[in-house]
């Protein structure tokens, strides 16, 4: 290897420990025995696990984010898989509308979104509503959504829907029986993002949020705020989990696909 | 496939009707989450209480805003330049990479869209503190005798958004790098280019587009961030979005 490559190696490994260390860093503080949190972590304990789970605070805010983010994923693969097959299938004028207002959610900062939303949701009695948390998180998670079903309707073969609709099926039984099955896959690794995103938002939660039902990002963010207890650890190291657990979805799901989109082929 | 391809429209075509019933509940999520709540903003600076762009003027010639914006635009500057130092030799050495050194430089990249930015706002938090790691290898080297200020600084959260964000400048660098054939660099040494030279002349142009994406993305993400400088920077050198949750929190109070 010669002196420069050598050079970039090094300077690359320090970049990536720069990424990694601080990460590992709060996971670790998450089983050390003191009440402050201090690294490196002394001793073994799982208390600060038990006093997540026991705090009826911290569980109440887990619940109430938990169900926005399901509620999330649903609602916005339902409404993104309509979308973009109506789109992939020919929507003229509509579609190119569709396609210019997906780019909103992305350009627009988060903190201007979520004053628009605090002023107006104020006005309309959505503010810390499950409803109105839902409703910013769908806006947010809809772009990623309709990409990645958008990517599946145009890879697959459209002649078998056709076929299917000259067989005298309906266009709803068509899409229902050949098309969802095919695109599956897409949309529910689609949902499972909006499900993350919703999860960990923490901008919109934060201006929405009243005193009692907090979600946990908001909870979370009170937390370091003001004392940073050895719970948020704890947590880091459960939402972890999480999204470890998320990725293996995530990866099963990009098999499946794959072995549908042989078949067409052969 | 680039993202057009996904959206040419195929199949047999829907009427009408049909169309406009699927994409219905899209635009009024739409208008009711997003349009009519961003545009009222937009009118609220714009009209009230009279017709006037006086609000803007306020935001420039009053000098704490005016103070506070300037900060935000050179810190966001500062971070994208930070950012674009650190991710253009992982991007460089990710195109040149392949099989598991490829997958473990792309794992730890891609990790932040697995983990909270809480959690490593947080992780920042602990290790900046005036018990944390830093100050303890600080003192350790003997270069302080005490515990020193990090937290609570513009250091501190220029630190933390570089750690957010640079992934996000090494992914569209590494997309423009690998579609660089090896071979160019090859020509160019033949040629009698050194790789100074080479890399000046022949891959910087190249890598410009993956450059600029990230370098946009990068810098306005940061102009808008909340999260990270409202927990771990200064009151007293705060940026645009911790202004705005100030503000809106004396109304309300």
């Amino acid at each position: 290897m010669t002196p420069h490559r050598l050079l970039i190696n090094a300077y690359v490994y320090g970049v990536l420990i720069f990424i990694l260390a601080p990460i590992l860093v709060i996971l670790s503080m998450a089983f050390s025995t003191t009440e402050y949190l201090t690294f490196p972590p002394r001793g073994f304990t799982l208390r600060w696990f038990g006093e997540f789970f026991g705090n009826s605070r911290w569980m109440d805010a887990a619940g109430f984010s938990l169900t926005i983010a399901v509620v999330t994923a649903v609602v916005t693969a339902v409404i993104a898989t309509m979308a973009t097959y109506a789109m992939v299938r020919g929507a003229g004028r509509l579609g190119a509308l569709f396609q210019v207002t997906l780019i909103g959610p992305i350009v627009v900062p988060h903190i201007a979104l979520a004053v628009a939303l605090y002023l107006f949701f104020q006005k309309v009695g959505l503010s810390n509503t499950v409803t109105g948390y839902v409703m910013a998180h769908c806006v947010i998670a809809m772009p990623f959504a309709v990409f990645t079903i958008a990517a599946a309707l145009s890879s697959i073969d459209r002649a078998l829907e056709d076929a299917a609709m000259s067989c005298g099926a309906t266009r709803f039984t068509a899409f229902r029986l050949v098309t969802l099955p095919l695109i599956m896959p897409n949309v529910l690794s689609g949902g499972l993002f909006a499900f993350i995103l919703s999860f960990d938002e923490p901008v919109i939660a934060f201006f929405l949020a009243g005193i009692r039902d907090k979600t946990l990002p908001r909870m979370m963010f009170d937390d370091i705020e003001q004392n940073l207890t050895p719970i948020i650890p704890a947590i880091a190291v459960l939402l972890t989990l999480l999204s470890i657990a998320v990725l293996i979805g995530a990866g099963l799901l990009r098999r499946w696909a794959a072995r549908r989109a042989r078949p067409a082929a052969d | 496939m680039s993202a057009m391809n996904f959206f040419q429209p195929q199949g047999r075509s829907m009427s009408k009707g049909g169309v406009l019933m699927l994409m219905a509940p899209f635009f009024v999520l739409l208008v009711i989450a997003f349009l009519y709540p961003i545009l009222s903003l937009l009118s609220i600076s714009l009209l009230e209480p009279e017709p006037t762009l006086r609000h803007y003027e306020d935001v420039v010639t009053n000098p704490v805003y005016a103070r506070v914006l300037f900060r935000t635009l050179r810190i966001a500057l500062l971070v994208s330049v930070l950012s674009l130092l650190l991710a253009f030799p992982v991007a460089w050495v990710m195109a040149r990479s392949r099989g598991p050194k490829l997958a473990f430089i792309t794992a730890c990249i891609l990790l932040p869209f697995w983990s909270s930015v809480l959690v490593r706002t947080a992780a920042w938090a602990v290790i900046l503190q005036r018990t944390g790691l830093v100050n303890e290898a600080l003192q350790f080297l003997g270069i302080t005798s005490e515990p020193v200020r990090l937290l609570y600084t513009q250091g501190a959260v220029v630190v933390a958004m570089v750690h957010v964000l640079m992934p996000f400048m090494v992914l569209p660098i590494y997309g423009a790098l690998r579609n660089i054939p090896v071979d160019y660099m090859r020509a160019a040494g033949i040629l009698g280019a050194g790789p100074l030279r080479s890399f000046r002349e022949v891959i910087l142009p190249l890598a410009m587009p993956g450059v600029l994406t990230g370098f946009i993305l990068v810098f306005l993400t940061a102009l808008g961030y909340f999260i990270t400088p409202a927990l771990l920077g200064s009151p007293q050198e705060m940026m645009i979005a911790t202004l705005i949750s100030q503000q809106i929190r004396e109304v309300l109070d």
